[in-house]
Parts: structure tokens; sequence; C-alpha cells
């Protein structure tokens, strides 16, 4: 069924499809007019949730952490400083391998205040063991919750899906909304391996030693670092689990194909821009006005940023002679985070396309086309002689 | 879910006991209970057992003649300071180490 | 009334927690716990910030108690605990009983912004809290319950300057369905409130003053006797408030008959920890005491 609405109402149509049991959220611009949204429809009992309206992100967090160890599917939503604020649990989540889904609404972080787009605040969270998804528009909000939870349950590990506040959380665009039995048959009941459970008591997340310790029984369990080996490598296992989920959404729902990077214009391209969220979409109409222009030009958008897909980033880029990423958000003191991890993924190649790299957008700074056209000509025609940091498009402005 | 891709590791302990080890090494003292004092032996029926109620470790039984699990006692002298019949005395371990020594000697 | 006596003779002999756990000697929250799981049974699920009863519980991969407990970030626990109780509710086992347990940092500081808002929500689960009246796990450092005057390892020498804050009146302000005060001194006074607690709907709280012999310099064998000092001096009163109305009970109940309570100086001069009260503060605590129970008489005629 066709719909106008926000991004933000597509993702709780999504949490609602998802029959999702356990929703807690603490209001910030601009993820609000989602979680009004799911107050909304568990209050006129279309979807049968309880909500937990908290004091807090922290809580929030905490909530749906208690939810889900003891055995109910939890959402939850927020934005910026909510974010940041949660961290301890969002590292805490992650650590239990619990599998939450959390749509961050992107916002730029204080201080000083902003309320508008960036990338700052999930790309900050980027080091925590969650899944993080970008997505471009409102159909991909929709399907990429629904898929975020099978993900989420089927690898136990947290998802988070990321939009850019405003540009899609506010604008209404049409979208499909999947019909309910499908989801149904998409996404199996909620589960945890470790289910708090009076019948068979654990007693979850103790302390752990820096070495292995045997159990009651003399047999060696894990320490504290071979849990963490196994998230990460848990984590490189979700990236192929990731495609299947997407291949099996394709074949029920028509729509899918491109569920961790999807490439615009890329085959034969002498240059390819890298970018995240709807700039990537934006940059599509530079490149079409540069293809005419004859540049071989195309746009990679990188939707699964963590785990970082290495392999397929190479695959997409190495025959390239050079890469452009431009992107909201940065490791301070550094360069463009996604700058930075693409660098590393192509040092293994031998050929290697050049890399530039360019801030954009902090904190809702217009993002102008003629900007972002001529920052991409240049760089495919100044190629290798530029400086290793990245470059700020738009200020003083 | 619909495959076992994953271990999903985590800290999630199984109860049992002696997760700090036998406790009892911890000892400076030991309690012994006099049974001509303690109550529920001396009168043969189930009363007082307030050295159970108090002990922090759950090492004392609820028994005619109550006993003491000396492999995890922590030594602590509860049971011996809230015995209403001072029943129980606290005697340095140092001191029944080297007297059950000299009995194992001789035997 | 319930004229079922518990004593320790009518008391299940059924132990939930396991011996040989890291407990210190003569703690007196080993006590509370062992008990409290008599009164709660084994269809509960506890929820646990860091606090000593983190460590009793075991690290991985034993556990000393044969709950299931969920171990959460320092103040999420009354978040957490609400998560659970949520599960439970969208999976019809609403019998089972959900048990938020924290020490007084956990609760009275950092985790007390959650515990207010559950509080407010009307969340039906148990917080109990059991107030050793310092950050003992940590090394004892002061708490917003440390009393006034005490060392701890960061008012090591002058003692706390501050007064402390009275975390039941806190907690009753908010009109929960119950809350409880209790000291481990008396396990039998706090077997009974749980059992009260958890026969009520919505959010019950029960606070317990905690002997801990390390933290406050005392002989491991007196973490009873000690408990048992501060009620009978009418420094720690044992009560429940219910319906907005506050009831003395248990052993403090007992003391309203009495003329004149035991002095309280015996019980400050028996711990190291209130080393640095002068006899002037002494005298204050003292007479802050008699007023209070002077009123308490007063209110019972």
């Amino acid at each position: 069924m066709k719909r106008i609405e926000s991004g933000n109402v597509a993702a709780a149509l999504g949490v609602k499809l998802a029959k999702t049991q356990v929703v807690a959220a603490y209001p910030i611009t601009p993820q609000t007019p989602l979680t009004e949204k799911l107050s909304e429809l568990i209050e006129a009992g279309e979807l049968e949730a309880e909500y937990i309206t908290v004091e807090s992100e922290h809580s929030a967090l905490a909530v749906c952490i208690g939810a889900a160890s003891a055995g109910a599917r939890a959402f939850t939503a927020t934005s910026a400083n909510g974010l940041l604020y949660m961290s301890e649990q969002v590292h805490w989540a992650a650590g239990a391998r619990l599998p939450l889904v959390m749509c961050v609404v992107n916002r730029g972080v204080g201080a000083p205040w902003t309320v508008w787009n960036d990338h700052q605040d999930s790309i900050s969270q980027r080091d925590a063991g969650w899944i993080q998804i970008y997505v471009n528009d409102h159909q991909e909000i929709i399907d990429t919750v629904i898929k975020a939870f099978r993900l989420a349950e089927t690898v136990s590990i947290p998802v988070m899906v990321c939009y850019d506040g405003y540009y899609l959380s506010h604008t209404h665009m049409p979208f499909d909304v999947p019909d309910e039995n499908k989801v149904d048959t998409f996404l199996p009941a909620y589960s945890y391996k470790h289910t708090l459970n009076p019948e068979s008591p654990e007693n979850l997340n103790t302390v752990t030693m820096p070495f292995a310790r045997p159990d009651r029984d003399g047999v060696n369990k894990p320490g504290y670092m071979d849990i963490r080996h196994n998230l990460q490598q848990e984590l490189r296992t979700s990236i192929p689990v990731f495609e299947e989920i997407d291949t099996a959404y394709k074949a029920i729902f028509g729509r899918g194909g491109s569920p961790i990077l999807s490439a615009y214009k890329c085959e034969g391209a002498d240059f390819i821009v890298a970018a995240m969220g709807s700039l990537s979409n934006r940059i599509k109409d530079i490149v079409d006005e540069l293809n005419l222009e004859g540049l071989k030009i195309g746009v990679l958008s990188v939707h699964l940023y963590r785990p970082f897909p290495q392999a397929q980033i190479i695959a997409a880029l190495q025959d390239a002679k050079g890469v452009i990423v431009i992107e909201k958000a940065l490791s301070y003191g550094n360069q463009g985070a996604l700058f930075g991890d693409i660098k590393a993924a192509l040092y293994p190649c031998i050929k290697r396309p050049f890399a530039h790299s360019y801030i954009i957008g902090l904190g809702g700074r217009e993002i102008k086309k003629a900007d972002l056209y001529d920052a991409i000509k240049e760089s495919c025609t100044t190629s290798e002689t530029f400086e290793d940091t990245s470059r700020w498009i738009g200020l003083n402005r | 879910m619909d495959d076992k891709k994953c271990i999903i590791m985590t800290s999630n302990s199984k109860s049992g006991p002696g997760d700090a080890g036998r406790t009892g090494s911890w000892r400076v003292e030991r309690p012994v209970i006099d049974l001509k004092k303690c109550t529920p032996a001396k009168r043969q029926k189930a009363s007082c057992y307030l050295c159970w109620l108090y002990c922090p470790d759950g090492v004392i039984s609820k028994e005619l003649e109550p006993q003491i699990n000396l492999e995890y006692c922590k030594g602590c002298g509860i049971c011996a300071q809230e015995c209403p019949t001072s029943a129980i005395e606290m005697v340095e371990e140092t001191r029944l180490i080297e007297e059950e020594r000299k009995i194992n000697e001789k035997n | 009334m319930n004229k079922q006596v518990t004593n320790p003779v009518n008391l299940t002999a059924e132990e939930f927690m396991h011996p040989g756990n890291r407990a210190c000697s003569g703690c007196g929250l080993s006590t509370l716990y062992r008990i409290g799981l008599k009164a709660l049974g084994r269809d509960s699920i506890f929820v646990v910030p860091p606090s000593c009863l983190t460590v009793m519980q075991g690290l991985y991969p034993i556990a000393a108690t044969q709950i299931p407990c969920l171990n959460v970030t320092f103040a999420s626990t009354a978040a957490a605990a609400s998560g659970v109780r949520a599960a439970l509710k969208v999976r019809k086992k609403e019998n089972t009983k959900v048990v938020a347990w924290a020490g007084d940092g956990g609760t009275s500081d950092i985790g007390i912004q959650s515990l207010s808002a559950a509080i407010e929500r009307g969340e039906d689960f148990l917080y109990i809290c059991y107030d050793n009246e310092a950050y003992m796990n940590t090394g004892v450092q002061r708490s917003g319950t440390t009393p006034q005057g005490t060392i701890t390892t960061n008012t090591p020498i002058k003692g706390k300057i501050q007064k402390n804050k009275d975390l039941p009146k806190i907690i009753a302000a908010h009109n929960p369905t119950y809350v409880a005060t209790c000291s481990a001194a008396y396990p039998l006074d706090f077997y009974n409130k749980i059992i009260k607690a958890i026969s009520l709907k919505g959010m019950k709280y029960i606070h317990i003053h905690t002997p801990c012999p390390s933290g406050w310099g005392i002989a491991e064998r007196l973490s009873i006797t000690v408990g048992k000092m501060a009620v009978n001096a009418g420094l720690y009163d044992l009560y429940e408030v219910e319906n907005g109305k506050k009831t003395l009970s248990g052993p403090s109940s007992k003391l309203l008959q009495k003329k004149e309570l035991p002095r309280v100086a015996e019980y400050l001069k028996i711990q190291s920890r209130f080393r640095a009260l002068s006899e002037q503060q002494i005298a204050e605590i003292q007479a802050e005491i008699d007023t209070k129970w002077e009123g308490y008489r007063q209110e019972v005629g």
C-alpha cells in the first residue's frame, strides 16, 4: 500500500509491522514525530506493545536492555545528545549481545547547541559494537527497520538504523508499506539466547576475568577478551547474513539488492564519490551533470558502515582513478570518518585510487549544489596533488 | 532464528558454590559449638536457630545438633556473638590445626 | 493481621545463595540477601547495578545465586527493571517478581533519577536498597547517605562535612505503594516486609541499614550487634509508609514504650569510622534523636 508520509512515520510503521513489544523513548528533536507516532499506534491499539515513557535516553535504552533480556522485542529512537547520553548503554547492549533496534535520526551534537542535521551523533558511536546502517530515503527507512529486526535477532547484535534529521525525518515522500502478513512470514518471533528465566537461572553480564575460568563442571569459560573477540567475529559474520536477509526480503517484497553499498553509474567510472545517507542522492544530480560533460563518474552510497564492508569497498573502488569522500562527520583532530575507513580499506590494493576528503553540512549548514559541483570537479581535475586532510565545504556562509 | 551462524558469547553465569574457592581458608578463628549449651541440642527440639538465621554465608545447618560447614565458613564469629546461651566459642585455627596434627601423628 | 509469626524455626531451610561466595567475612548484606531470597523465592528476576552484590553474586562463569539476574549499568537499575517488567507483561508472565537490588550510592546518588521516574510511572516491582552508608565496593568513599562526620577514603581526616540525605523519605514523597525501612540486624522483620511488599501491586521500596565491618571499622562478629544498637538507640528507625502514613514497625515500635533509649554514643564509639566526631557532635546527634522520639511519642499519645 502506497502512502505519503514523513520519514519518521515510515520508521514508526516499520516498528509496528515488526510487532515490536516494548518501546521506550525520551523526546528529542528531530526524533519526536517517530516516537509520537508510536505512542499513538499503541494507545489506539494498532500495536500491542508496552510504551515506557522514560525520563532520559540512558533509561530508554536501559528499558530496552531489560526487556530484550527478558524475552521481548524492543525498540528505541533518539538523536544527537540523546544518543551521547545513552552511550554507556549503547556499549552495554552490544557487549550483552542484545538484538535491539534503534533509529538514530541524525543531528549535530552540542556544544554549541544545534538542532540541525549532520552525522556526528551516530558516527561518534561507531566503535560501540553495533551494526550501523545509513539509509537514503523513506522507502529504505521502512524496509530497513523491518530487516534490521531480523538481522539483529539472527546475529544477536543490536542495529542502529540511521537517517538524516529533517532531510528525511520531516519531509513527506511516497513509499510502499509492506503487507503485514508478508512481514510476519519474513520476521519470525523474537528470540534471545540468554533470556532471563527463573526455570533456568543465569546471572547475566557478570564481572568477567581477564583470563578463562572453569565453570562449576570444570569446563573452561571465556575471559573478557574472548567474549569481545567473539563480538568482533560475529560482527564480520553479519555482513553476509545481512546480504542473505536482504535477498529474502527482495524475494517477498521485490525491493532491495544493495544492502551494503549501492552504486550509481560506477560501472567503468574513473571517479567515484562516496557518501552516506540522503547526501548520496543529492550527489547523483551532480554526477549526472558531470557525465554529460564527459567525465566518467559515479556515486557509491555506503549503507552498512559498521561492520565496515572492506571487501565490498575494495571491489567497488579499486579500479577507479580517484575516490572523493564527502561526509557530514569527522574524527576530530584527524579526518573524515568514512574517508579514513575507505583509505584503510584500500591500503592492501596494489593499484590504489587517489582519495580526497570533504566535510560538508555540519549543524545543518546549507549544502549548495554549486559547492558540490565545484569540489567534485576540482578533485577530478587536480587528482593526486591534494593534501591529506579533509577540506571543508561551505565555510563562512 | 533461521541458522546457527553465531555462538553469541556472553557472560552468563550458572549457579554453583565456591565462586571464591574454599572460603574456609579465610578463617582465623573457628566456631566450635558446645552441644551441652546449645538450645536445640540440649532440648532435642527444633528451637532457637539464631546462629543459622544470622550466618551471612548460610554454612550452619538447621538441625537439632547444628553443624558448621568448615569448607566455606569464613569465621566471622557472628554466630558466637549472637548465641543467646554462649554455646559457640571462637577458637584460634592455628591452635586447632596444631592439635589435629598431634592427634594424626599419634594415630 | 497475619497471625503466622515468622521465626528461625519455621523459616524455610532451603537456601538460594551458595556458600563460598566473595562477600567479606561478617558482611551484613550477605545475611540480608540470604534471608531476602527465602522471602522472594525462585520465581523472581533480579536487576543489579555495580555494588558489593555484583561481586557477591559471583564472577563469570559461577553464580553464587540461584535466581536469574540481569547486571546493569550503575544509573539504570530502575529503568532496566521497568524493561524486565514490561517484557514479562507482554509475555503474560506477570506473577514473576521483578526485584531491583542496589546499594546506597547506586540508589541515592547515581540511580536516583531512573528510580524517581519509575516510581512516578507506577511501575510494578520491588526496589531494595541496602544502605551501608558509603561506596564500599570501590573502597569506602562517601555517598549521599553517609552520615555527617564519617571518616571515608575521600573524607579521610575531618569526616564528611554534610548531613546525609533521608532517602526513604525522598522515596515516600513520591507516594509509591509501599515504603519500609529495615535493618540487617533484624532479618525476620526484613523477611516479613518483603512478604508484604510482594503481595502488593505497584512500586515497593525497602531501605535497609546494613552494617559493613570493613567500611565501618568494627570487628566482623559485631555486624549484627552494631545494627541492633543503631535501632535500639533510636538512630535508625524501622517503619512502613502506606497511603502516606508512616508507622513505626518491628523492633522500633517497641521502643515507644521505653522512657529512655540507650545512648547513641555507645553505637558511635565502637566504630572507627566515627573517630573524628567530637563530644559536641555526639551530643548534637543525641539531641536530634531525643527530639525525634519525643515527636513519635506525642504522635501516638
